[in-house]
């Protein structure tokens, strides 16, 4: 395993680094020390290499990552995971806003809270939340599954388009055109996939799913919010 | 019918007249929304008419200055585009550049056309709110690669093949407002770019999602500058509005570049109450944007591209000479390329307008096949001729700068200033911080001397 000293060696050298990773290289777990909540940690890497943060970080950890996986050992600063392609970041503590916004693909595993906005724009991206997610939440969520095992905040889904959402606690509010939908069982089992892959022992079952009344899919005055 | 002038009892009638305020078009619009109750939709830019360059001149050389002799002595137009932090800044030939404009808004042939256009005459080009195609990739030497809130086809592979990145908040036609494409023109090729399904409208949010003011903007440019490693110039995109706030929180915030789109800058489509009732024409931008870079000492040091109804080297010439460092031109590039072509009358009129009037881009019936994805309509446009008509025009354009510069004395347009300008009108010279013609004075100065 290799270890970097953030706090010594500094961003840019971090992620020049990570970035000459190959597809084929043999170093292929990292750790970053003394990360002391720093921004752009691990952005843009594309290679399945693994990568241990030992500590919190700032704003944009993972960022746009292709085949790597991330895990933070601490909390995760706004916009963790942002644009994600694939690979597969977790955070143990908490998320702060804008996790996994706009992510095309891979899986956002948060083992805490989320703050607001987790997975505005989502465009593919699975995220599943252990506890709570902040209002606005899947705001425009294009395609991908968000999983919150804890409530949700005011105007989930807000204007979403073909994202699943699941919520197993209390959704506060929901946004324009967002509404309950029927849990299917290949809805069931997509779920079953997502909590497994996410490390939850919650129950499928125990979820709601949420999705696009599809409404505002074309623009009719009627509808206007 | 012919109208008689005196009634049936002798009276003399009075002449009809129109009001000005309810005008024929007003009044059209009126029963239209009373037809359908939603608001008209539409493409291009203003077309109200508001203080423009047209508002300016140049003051040749006489005695006071010494000219440059036209076509054999040197005036350079080359520049250079976001050195203040980037390793690899943008060289180019000209300083007119091509304004972000999105596929699926635009045919794929017509974004090769941007792409060969632009590279023959030594200039960029720029995405918009569609992702990369392989088209302008593929024929634009240099391709700035829009970062737009929508985020449509964005990936890290794209931004790295960019050659500069900019990061759209505003545009001139609609700041503050988000983009409009709408159901007619998501095939399935724009249906995968922006991962939605095919042929339902598709809303362009109007902020980013994981930033909310300048010092996360701040972050966000660290976070794409250590994803393209430092290598390529990052623009920062505004809206006409608040030119000196929005300069100076664009600069402090890391831009390399600032693009500044005034209000007759066109777009896809949005609301036609949002295209000519919102933001400031470009002309009431430029000293604006200018005086806070100065005020920042970052004039020349951060780059100035400006925007929104340039259409020829008179105009290149005045942006320059108001302190820019290059422009970018959308609407016209269209047109260079063939849309609304008078060839194209006989369509036009079927579709209840006219060559030069149509803006109806949404629907996607442009029978020039430009601002379309119907396979029909776009095969009728040759990106190879239309390439070779946008170098063409951009050619013109540059000579005409570089001849109003020579006039002026100058052997590179940058030394273009405002010295070497006065305005027609009152508003202009407030605007643009000119003296009006004849006189040392313009509006808001104080003194007398210029």
């Amino acid at each position: 395993m290799q270890i970097f000293d953030l706090e010594a060696e500094g961003l840019r050298a971090l992620n020049s680094t990570l970035h000459a990773q190959a597809e084929h290289t043999n170093q292929t777990v990292w750790e970053i020390v003394n990360p002391k909540g720093s921004h752009a940690i691990a952005v843009g890497l594309d290679a399945p290499i693994e990568v241990n943060v030992k500590g919190s970080t700032g704003y944009y950890c993972a960022g746009m990552n292709k085949q790597a996986t991330i895990n933070v050992h601490g909390s995760a600063g706004p916009g963790v995971a942002e644009n994600m392609m694939s690979g597969t970041v977790v955070i143990d503590g908490d998320a702060s806003q804008y996790a996994g916004a706009t992510g095309h693909g891979g899986t956002l595993v948060i083992k805490g809270n989320a703050s607001s906005r987790c997975g505005i724009s989502m465009k593919g991206i699975d995220i599943v939340v252990h506890g709570n997610v902040g209002h606005m939440s899947a705001f425009m969520a294009q395609s991908g599954n968000l999983v919150v095992c804890g409530n949700a905040g005011d105007a989930l889904g807000d204007s979403i388009y073909e994202a699943r959402l699941f919520v197993r606690g209390s959704v506060k509010s929901l946004g324009a055109d967002c509404i309950e939908k029927e849990m299917r069982p290949e809805h069931l089992k997509i779920l079953a996939d997502l909590l497994e892959r996410g490390g939850c022992d919650a129950k499928p079952e125990e979820f709601k799913r949420y999705g696009s009344a599809r409404q505002l899919y074309n623009f009719n005055i009627d509808n206007a919010y | 019918m012919t109208v008689k002038d005196t009634k049936s009892d002798g009276i003399p009638r009075t002449t009809p007249i129109q009001s000005a305020t309810f005008s024929q078009s007003i009044n059209a619009e009126i029963r239209r929304a009373a037809a359908t109750g939603i608001y008209d939709i539409r493409g291009g830019g203003a077309k109200r008419k508001v203080p423009h360059f047209d508002d300016l001149l140049f003051l040749g050389a006489s005695i006071s200055r010494y000219p440059l002799e036209g076509y054999r002595e040197k005036c350079e137009t080359s520049v250079t585009l976001g050195g203040r932090n980037a390793s690899c800044p943008i060289e180019l030939d000209i300083p007119v550049t091509i304004a972000g404009m999105s596929f699926g808004a635009l045919s794929g042939p017509a974004k090769e056309a941007l792409g060969r256009g632009a590279t023959l005459a030594g200039t960029s080009t720029t995405t918009g709110d569609g992702g990369m195609t392989q088209e302008e990739r593929g024929h634009s030497n240099k391709l700035v690669y829009q970062y737009l809130p929508s985020r449509y086809g964005m990936n890290p592979d794209d931004l790295r093949k960019a050659d500069a990145i900019e990061v759209v908040v505003g545009q001139g036609a609609k700041p503050g407002g988000g983009g409009m494409l709408l159901g007619q023109k998501i095939s399935d090729r724009v249906a995968e770019m922006r991962n939605l399904p095919k042929g339902i409208d598709q809303r362009s949010a109007c902020r980013h999602p994981d930033w909310t003011g300048p010092d996360d903007l701040e972050i966000k440019i660290l976070e794409l500058r250590e994803i393209t490693s430092w290598r390529v110039p990052i623009y920062i995109k505004v809206g006409g509005a608040r030119p000196y706030f929005d300069t100076t929180l664009a600069v402090k915030a890391g831009a390399d570049v600032v693009v500044l789109d005034g209000m007759q800058g066109g777009t896809a489509a949005t609301q036609d109450v949002f295209i000519e009732h919102v933001g400031q024409p470009i002309l009431a931008c430029i000293r604006e944007a200018v005086r806070a870079l100065q005020d920042l000492g970052m004039h020349r040091e951060v780059q100035l591209i400006v925007s929104g109804g340039i259409r020829t080297g008179a105009d290149v010439a005045k942006c320059m000479a108001l302190g820019a460092d290059a422009v970018a031109i959308g609407t016209a590039a269209l047109i260079a390329l063939g849309d609304n072509d008078p060839r194209w009358e006989d369509e036009y009129q079927k579709l209840g307008t006219t060559a030069g009037a149509y803006d109806d881009w949404h629907e996607g019936r442009d029978p020039a096949g430009i601002t379309t994805q119907d396979p029909e309509l776009m095969a009728r446009f040759d990106p190879v001729e239309g390439g070779r008509r946008l170098n063409n025009y951009l050619k013109v354009m540059t000579l005409e700068a570089q001849t109003i510069a020579r006039a002026c004395g100058k052997s590179h347009l940058h030394n273009l200033e405002p010295e070497d300008l006065c305005a027609l009108t009152m508003e202009a010279a407030a605007m643009a911080r000119i003296p009006l013609a004849g006189t040392d004075w313009y509006p808001g100065k104080p003194g007398t001397s210029y």
